[in-house]
Protein backbone atom coordinates (compact mmCIF):
# COMPACT_ATOMS: atom_id res chain seq x y z
CA UNK A 1 0.00 0.00 0.00
CA UNK A 2 1.07 3.19 -0.89
CA UNK A 3 0.74 6.08 1.60
CA UNK A 4 0.40 8.88 -1.28
CA UNK A 5 -2.91 6.95 -1.99
CA UNK A 6 -4.63 7.39 0.98
CA UNK A 7 -6.91 9.95 2.70
CA UNK A 8 -7.38 13.46 1.83
CA UNK A 9 -7.98 14.29 4.76
CA UNK A 10 -6.39 17.64 5.29
CA UNK A 11 -6.03 18.26 9.32
CA UNK A 12 -2.48 17.89 10.68
CA UNK A 13 -2.86 15.41 14.05
CA UNK A 14 -0.25 17.87 16.14
CA UNK A 15 -2.01 20.81 15.36
CA UNK A 16 -5.34 18.83 16.15
CA UNK A 17 -4.00 17.97 19.49
CA UNK A 18 -2.63 20.87 20.60
CA UNK A 19 -5.70 22.66 19.14
CA UNK A 20 -8.05 20.18 21.37
CA UNK A 21 -5.67 20.39 24.84
CA UNK A 22 -5.28 24.04 25.24
CA UNK A 23 -8.10 24.46 26.76
CA UNK A 24 -7.96 21.10 28.91
CA UNK A 25 -7.69 23.17 32.48
CA UNK A 26 -7.99 20.31 34.64
CA UNK A 27 -8.92 17.48 32.75
CA UNK A 28 -7.28 14.27 33.01
CA UNK A 29 -5.94 12.63 29.99
CA UNK A 30 -5.68 9.12 28.47
CA UNK A 31 -3.09 8.47 25.50
CA UNK A 32 -3.23 5.56 23.52
CA UNK A 33 -0.53 3.61 22.24
CA UNK A 34 1.91 5.20 19.17
CA UNK A 35 0.95 8.83 17.55
CA UNK A 36 -1.26 10.08 19.80
CA UNK A 37 1.01 9.25 22.87
CA UNK A 38 3.41 11.07 20.82
CA UNK A 39 1.43 14.05 20.13
CA UNK A 40 0.38 14.43 23.30
CA UNK A 41 3.97 14.50 24.62
CA UNK A 42 4.72 16.79 21.91
CA UNK A 43 2.65 19.64 23.33
CA UNK A 44 4.05 18.98 26.71
CA UNK A 45 4.78 16.03 29.53
CA UNK A 46 2.50 15.89 32.69
CA UNK A 47 1.77 14.23 35.70
CA UNK A 48 -2.45 14.86 34.31
CA UNK A 49 -1.35 12.85 31.53
CA UNK A 50 -1.11 8.84 31.69
CA UNK A 51 0.32 7.40 28.51
CA UNK A 52 -0.86 3.84 27.56
CA UNK A 53 2.58 2.19 26.08
CA UNK A 54 0.49 -1.37 25.49
CA UNK A 55 -2.36 -3.11 26.19
CA UNK A 56 -4.03 -2.01 22.58
CA UNK A 57 -7.57 -1.29 22.70
CA UNK A 58 -7.34 -0.48 26.46
CA UNK A 59 -8.03 3.12 26.12
CA UNK A 60 -11.20 4.06 26.18
CA UNK A 61 -11.80 1.82 29.06
CA UNK A 62 -9.15 3.09 31.02
CA UNK A 63 -11.14 6.53 30.82
CA UNK A 64 -14.38 4.71 31.62
CA UNK A 65 -12.68 3.04 35.03
CA UNK A 66 -11.45 6.78 35.69
CA UNK A 67 -14.57 8.79 34.63
CA UNK A 68 -16.45 6.77 37.11
CA UNK A 69 -14.12 6.99 40.13
CA UNK A 70 -13.73 10.96 39.88
CA UNK A 71 -17.62 12.08 38.56
CA UNK A 72 -16.11 15.21 39.43
CA UNK A 73 -13.61 15.72 36.38
CA UNK A 74 -13.45 15.34 32.80
CA UNK A 75 -11.63 12.47 31.48
CA UNK A 76 -10.40 13.01 27.52
CA UNK A 77 -9.14 9.90 25.85
CA UNK A 78 -7.06 10.59 22.34
CA UNK A 79 -6.56 7.67 20.65
CA UNK A 80 -5.52 6.36 17.54
CA UNK A 81 -7.84 4.71 14.98
CA UNK A 82 -6.06 1.19 14.91
CA UNK A 83 -6.33 1.52 18.60
CA UNK A 84 -9.81 1.98 18.90
CA UNK A 85 -10.71 -0.75 16.48
CA UNK A 86 -9.05 -3.42 18.65
CA UNK A 87 -11.22 -2.81 21.51
CA UNK A 88 -14.71 -1.70 19.94
CA UNK A 89 -16.75 -3.33 22.36
CA UNK A 90 -15.54 -0.47 24.71
CA UNK A 91 -17.71 1.95 22.48
CA UNK A 92 -21.11 -0.19 23.61
CA UNK A 93 -19.68 -0.58 27.61
CA UNK A 94 -18.96 3.07 27.98
CA UNK A 95 -22.49 3.93 25.98
CA UNK A 96 -24.49 1.38 28.91
CA UNK A 97 -22.46 3.60 31.55
CA UNK A 98 -23.11 6.64 30.11
CA UNK A 99 -20.36 8.55 31.97
CA UNK A 100 -21.01 12.33 31.67
CA UNK A 101 -17.54 13.30 32.29
CA UNK A 102 -16.07 11.27 29.21
CA UNK A 103 -14.61 12.37 25.90
CA UNK A 104 -13.12 9.69 23.70
CA UNK A 105 -11.58 11.42 20.17
CA UNK A 106 -9.82 9.39 17.83
CA UNK A 107 -6.75 11.08 15.97
CA UNK A 108 -8.03 8.98 12.74
CA UNK A 109 -5.34 9.03 9.78
CA UNK A 110 -6.76 5.71 8.38
CA UNK A 111 -3.42 3.64 8.58
CA UNK A 112 -1.14 2.08 11.34
CA UNK A 113 1.42 4.64 11.57
CA UNK A 114 3.45 2.56 13.70
CA UNK A 115 3.98 -0.74 11.63
CA UNK A 116 4.29 0.77 8.14
CA UNK A 117 1.51 2.64 7.12
CA UNK A 118 -0.86 -0.12 6.23
CA UNK A 119 -4.67 0.58 6.38
CA UNK A 120 -7.23 0.73 8.90
CA UNK A 121 -10.68 -0.75 8.08
CA UNK A 122 -11.61 2.83 8.69
CA UNK A 123 -9.60 3.78 5.08
CA UNK A 124 -12.06 1.39 3.96
CA UNK A 125 -15.15 3.43 5.54
CA UNK A 126 -15.59 1.83 8.57
CA UNK A 127 -17.28 4.44 10.49
CA UNK A 128 -16.51 4.94 14.28
CA UNK A 129 -18.40 7.64 14.57
CA UNK A 130 -21.45 6.32 13.22
CA UNK A 131 -20.53 2.99 15.51
CA UNK A 132 -20.39 5.06 19.11
CA UNK A 133 -23.74 6.68 17.73
CA UNK A 134 -25.85 3.70 17.39
CA UNK A 135 -24.06 2.01 20.72
CA UNK A 136 -25.47 5.21 22.11
CA UNK A 137 -23.60 7.92 22.95
CA UNK A 138 -24.72 10.97 24.27
CA UNK A 139 -22.75 13.24 20.99
CA UNK A 140 -20.75 11.60 18.08
CA UNK A 141 -19.18 13.46 15.14
CA UNK A 142 -16.81 12.62 12.50
CA UNK A 143 -14.69 15.93 12.15
CA UNK A 144 -12.89 16.80 8.73
CA UNK A 145 -12.45 20.34 8.48
CA UNK A 146 -11.11 23.40 10.75
CA UNK A 147 -14.29 24.12 11.47
CA UNK A 148 -15.75 21.20 12.22
CA UNK A 149 -12.59 20.83 14.59
CA UNK A 150 -13.25 24.78 15.77
CA UNK A 151 -17.06 23.36 17.08
CA UNK A 152 -15.92 19.93 18.84
CA UNK A 153 -13.11 22.57 21.07
CA UNK A 154 -15.95 24.38 22.10
CA UNK A 155 -17.74 21.67 23.51
CA UNK A 156 -15.01 19.02 24.40
CA UNK A 157 -14.89 20.04 28.46
CA UNK A 158 -18.08 21.13 28.60
CA UNK A 159 -20.62 18.87 26.99
CA UNK A 160 -22.42 16.22 28.70
CA UNK A 161 -20.76 12.72 27.61
CA UNK A 162 -19.98 10.33 26.87
CA UNK A 163 -18.51 12.50 23.64
CA UNK A 164 -17.21 10.91 21.10
CA UNK A 165 -15.44 12.35 18.05
CA UNK A 166 -13.47 10.84 15.05
CA UNK A 167 -11.24 13.67 13.60
CA UNK A 168 -9.91 12.72 10.28
CA UNK A 169 -6.09 13.74 9.93
CA UNK A 170 -3.44 13.33 7.46
CA UNK A 171 -1.17 10.63 7.22
CA UNK A 172 1.90 12.89 7.31
CA UNK A 173 4.37 12.01 10.05
CA UNK A 174 6.20 13.35 12.44
CA UNK A 175 9.09 13.78 15.04
CA UNK A 176 8.62 10.93 17.66
CA UNK A 177 8.30 13.12 20.89
CA UNK A 178 8.96 10.80 23.73
CA UNK A 179 7.21 11.16 27.26
CA UNK A 180 8.19 8.89 30.08
CA UNK A 181 7.19 5.54 29.72
CA UNK A 182 7.92 3.48 32.80
CA UNK A 183 4.48 2.29 33.80
CA UNK A 184 5.26 2.66 37.28
CA UNK A 185 6.82 5.84 37.32
CA UNK A 186 3.46 7.18 35.52
CA UNK A 187 1.14 5.52 37.79
CA UNK A 188 2.35 7.41 40.77
CA UNK A 189 2.97 10.77 39.15
CA UNK A 190 -1.06 10.81 38.04
CA UNK A 191 -2.18 9.29 41.16
CA UNK A 192 -0.02 11.68 43.21
CA UNK A 193 -1.12 14.72 41.53
CA UNK A 194 -4.90 13.76 41.26
CA UNK A 195 -5.43 12.30 44.99
CA UNK A 196 -2.23 13.70 46.64
CA UNK A 197 0.52 12.31 48.95
CA UNK A 198 -1.74 10.20 51.73
CA UNK A 199 -4.04 8.59 48.80
CA UNK A 200 -1.20 7.87 47.21
CA UNK A 201 0.16 5.89 49.82
CA UNK A 202 -2.37 3.10 48.65
CA UNK A 203 -5.28 3.87 51.62
CA UNK A 204 -7.70 4.78 48.66
CA UNK A 205 -11.10 2.75 49.41
CA UNK A 206 -14.51 2.79 47.69
CA UNK A 207 -14.70 5.84 45.28
CA UNK A 208 -11.96 7.77 47.26
CA UNK B 1 -19.34 -10.40 58.42
CA UNK B 2 -15.72 -9.66 58.96
CA UNK B 3 -12.67 -10.85 56.84
CA UNK B 4 -11.76 -14.26 56.48
CA UNK B 5 -14.90 -15.33 58.45
CA UNK B 6 -16.25 -18.07 56.09
CA UNK B 7 -20.24 -18.22 56.69
CA UNK B 8 -21.65 -21.07 58.62
CA UNK B 9 -23.70 -22.27 55.80
CA UNK B 10 -21.00 -22.92 52.88
CA UNK B 11 -23.91 -22.65 49.93
CA UNK B 12 -24.02 -18.92 50.75
CA UNK B 13 -20.62 -18.39 49.29
CA UNK B 14 -21.22 -15.76 46.41
CA UNK B 15 -22.90 -13.86 49.94
CA UNK B 16 -19.99 -14.44 51.74
CA UNK B 17 -17.66 -12.79 48.82
CA UNK B 18 -20.04 -10.01 48.55
CA UNK B 19 -19.21 -9.48 52.22
CA UNK B 20 -15.55 -9.49 51.97
CA UNK B 21 -15.62 -7.01 48.64
CA UNK B 22 -17.93 -4.55 51.13
CA UNK B 23 -15.26 -4.44 53.61
CA UNK B 24 -12.35 -4.73 50.76
CA UNK B 25 -13.47 -1.11 49.59
CA UNK B 26 -14.44 -2.15 46.06
CA UNK B 27 -16.11 0.13 44.47
CA UNK B 28 -16.57 -0.73 40.63
CA UNK B 29 -17.36 -4.73 39.81
CA UNK B 30 -16.52 -5.29 36.15
CA UNK B 31 -18.29 -8.60 34.73
CA UNK B 32 -19.07 -10.82 31.88
CA UNK B 33 -22.67 -12.12 32.85
CA UNK B 34 -21.74 -15.60 34.24
CA UNK B 35 -24.16 -18.76 35.54
CA UNK B 36 -21.45 -19.25 38.97
CA UNK B 37 -21.22 -15.22 39.55
CA UNK B 38 -25.37 -14.82 38.85
CA UNK B 39 -25.83 -14.28 42.51
CA UNK B 40 -23.07 -12.10 43.26
CA UNK B 41 -23.56 -9.97 40.39
CA UNK B 42 -27.29 -9.13 41.18
CA UNK B 43 -26.26 -8.31 44.67
CA UNK B 44 -23.33 -5.96 43.51
CA UNK B 45 -26.08 -4.68 40.76
CA UNK B 46 -28.00 -3.88 43.92
CA UNK B 47 -25.65 -2.23 46.22
CA UNK B 48 -26.25 1.61 45.38
CA UNK B 49 -22.02 1.77 46.70
CA UNK B 50 -20.81 0.00 43.96
CA UNK B 51 -20.96 0.52 40.27
CA UNK B 52 -21.30 -2.61 38.27
CA UNK B 53 -20.00 -2.58 34.43
CA UNK B 54 -21.10 -5.45 32.34
CA UNK B 55 -18.55 -5.91 29.84
CA UNK B 56 -18.59 -7.31 26.25
CA UNK B 57 -15.35 -8.83 26.74
CA UNK B 58 -13.15 -9.52 29.95
CA UNK B 59 -9.81 -7.85 29.06
CA UNK B 60 -12.11 -4.53 29.05
CA UNK B 61 -12.57 -5.04 32.23
CA UNK B 62 -8.38 -5.05 32.91
CA UNK B 63 -8.47 -1.91 31.50
CA UNK B 64 -11.21 -0.27 33.55
CA UNK B 65 -9.69 -1.41 36.86
CA UNK B 66 -6.51 0.11 35.57
CA UNK B 67 -8.30 3.38 34.98
CA UNK B 68 -10.69 3.07 38.50
CA UNK B 69 -7.32 2.65 40.58
CA UNK B 70 -5.65 5.81 38.86
CA UNK B 71 -8.98 7.65 40.21
CA UNK B 72 -8.07 6.13 43.43
CA UNK B 73 -10.99 3.36 43.53
CA UNK B 74 -11.22 -0.22 44.08
CA UNK B 75 -12.27 -2.71 41.89
CA UNK B 76 -13.34 -6.38 41.13
CA UNK B 77 -13.15 -8.46 38.05
CA UNK B 78 -15.78 -11.27 37.87
CA UNK B 79 -15.48 -13.77 34.89
CA UNK B 80 -15.68 -17.09 33.94
CA UNK B 81 -12.43 -19.50 32.89
CA UNK B 82 -13.20 -18.82 29.25
CA UNK B 83 -12.40 -14.89 30.20
CA UNK B 84 -8.74 -15.73 31.61
CA UNK B 85 -7.89 -16.08 27.52
CA UNK B 86 -9.37 -12.75 26.64
CA UNK B 87 -7.25 -10.91 29.38
CA UNK B 88 -3.46 -11.66 28.11
CA UNK B 89 -2.51 -8.68 26.73
CA UNK B 90 -4.21 -6.33 29.12
CA UNK B 91 -2.84 -8.05 31.71
CA UNK B 92 0.95 -6.83 30.50
CA UNK B 93 -0.53 -3.59 31.47
CA UNK B 94 -1.36 -4.32 34.95
CA UNK B 95 2.58 -6.32 35.23
CA UNK B 96 4.09 -3.04 34.24
CA UNK B 97 2.07 -0.59 35.87
CA UNK B 98 2.09 -2.69 38.96
CA UNK B 99 -1.55 -1.98 39.24
CA UNK B 100 -3.38 -3.82 41.96
CA UNK B 101 -6.04 -6.76 40.42
CA UNK B 102 -8.59 -8.87 42.12
CA UNK B 103 -10.07 -11.21 39.80
CA UNK B 104 -12.95 -14.02 40.67
CA UNK B 105 -12.66 -16.57 38.39
CA UNK B 106 -15.22 -19.10 38.42
CA UNK B 107 -14.24 -22.32 36.41
CA UNK B 108 -15.46 -24.48 33.72
CA UNK B 109 -13.61 -27.25 31.99
CA UNK B 110 -12.55 -29.09 34.63
CA UNK B 111 -14.89 -31.07 37.60
CA UNK B 112 -17.81 -33.14 35.96
CA UNK B 113 -17.65 -30.82 32.72
CA UNK B 114 -19.79 -32.21 30.17
CA UNK B 115 -18.54 -29.28 26.89
CA UNK B 116 -15.46 -30.49 25.62
CA UNK B 117 -15.33 -27.12 24.50
CA UNK B 118 -14.81 -25.43 27.57
CA UNK B 119 -12.03 -28.08 28.73
CA UNK B 120 -8.56 -26.50 26.77
CA UNK B 121 -9.35 -22.64 28.32
CA UNK B 122 -10.35 -24.28 31.79
CA UNK B 123 -7.44 -26.62 32.37
CA UNK B 124 -5.15 -23.80 31.09
CA UNK B 125 -6.45 -20.99 33.18
CA UNK B 126 -3.70 -21.72 36.04
CA UNK B 127 -0.35 -21.59 33.33
CA UNK B 128 -2.32 -18.72 31.52
CA UNK B 129 -2.53 -16.61 34.67
CA UNK B 130 0.78 -17.30 36.00
CA UNK B 131 2.37 -16.69 33.31
CA UNK B 132 1.05 -12.98 33.27
CA UNK B 133 2.12 -12.45 36.22
CA UNK B 134 -0.94 -13.24 37.93
CA UNK B 135 -1.30 -14.89 41.34
CA UNK B 136 -3.63 -17.50 41.82
CA UNK B 137 -5.31 -19.29 44.59
CA UNK B 138 -7.47 -21.90 44.11
CA UNK B 139 -10.61 -22.86 45.45
CA UNK B 140 -12.17 -26.31 46.10
CA UNK B 141 -14.78 -26.09 49.33
CA UNK B 142 -17.34 -23.67 49.37
CA UNK B 143 -16.19 -22.78 53.28
CA UNK B 144 -13.09 -21.41 51.63
CA UNK B 145 -13.94 -19.28 49.31
CA UNK B 146 -14.88 -16.22 51.58
CA UNK B 147 -11.27 -16.63 53.85
CA UNK B 148 -9.56 -16.87 50.26
CA UNK B 149 -11.48 -13.94 48.39
CA UNK B 150 -10.63 -12.27 51.68
CA UNK B 151 -6.85 -12.95 51.44
CA UNK B 152 -6.87 -12.35 47.83
CA UNK B 153 -7.64 -8.89 48.45
CA UNK B 154 -5.33 -8.06 50.83
CA UNK B 155 -2.78 -9.10 48.66
CA UNK B 156 -4.03 -7.23 45.38
CA UNK B 157 -4.26 -4.01 47.75
CA UNK B 158 -2.01 -4.04 50.44
CA UNK B 159 0.60 -5.59 48.16
CA UNK B 160 -0.21 -4.17 44.72
CA UNK B 161 -0.14 -7.76 43.21
CA UNK B 162 -2.41 -9.05 40.23
CA UNK B 163 -4.30 -12.02 42.38
CA UNK B 164 -6.84 -14.51 40.79
CA UNK B 165 -9.47 -16.05 42.97
CA UNK B 166 -10.18 -19.24 40.63
CA UNK B 167 -13.80 -21.09 42.22
CA UNK B 168 -13.75 -24.95 41.17
CA UNK B 169 -17.28 -26.36 39.24
CA UNK B 170 -16.79 -28.40 42.42
CA UNK B 171 -18.17 -25.19 44.60
CA UNK B 172 -20.31 -23.91 42.04
CA UNK B 173 -21.98 -27.14 40.55
CA UNK B 174 -21.61 -28.44 37.00
CA UNK B 175 -23.80 -27.12 34.25
CA UNK B 176 -26.94 -29.70 34.09
CA UNK B 177 -27.41 -30.69 30.62
CA UNK B 178 -30.82 -32.66 29.84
Amino acid sequence: MNPSEASPASLDRREVVAQLLSGRGDALLITGLGSTTWDAAAVGDGAANFYVWGGMGGAAMIGLGLALARPERRILVITGDGEMLMGLGALATIAVQRPKNLAVVVIDNEVYGETGMQFTHTRHGVDLAGMAAAAGFESARTVYTQSDLDTLTTVLYDAPGPLFADIKVSTERHETVLPPRDGTYLKHRFRRALLGDAEEGALAGRNS
Amino acid sequence: MNQGTAPVDSSHWPEAIFDVLCDAGVGQVAYVPDAGHARLIELCIADESMQAVALTSEEEGVALLAGAWLGGARGVLLMQSSGVGNCINMLSMVQECRFPLLAIVTMRGEWGEFNPWQVPMGQGVGAALANAGVIVHHVDEAGEVAETVAAASKLAFNAFRAVAVSISQRVIGSKEWK
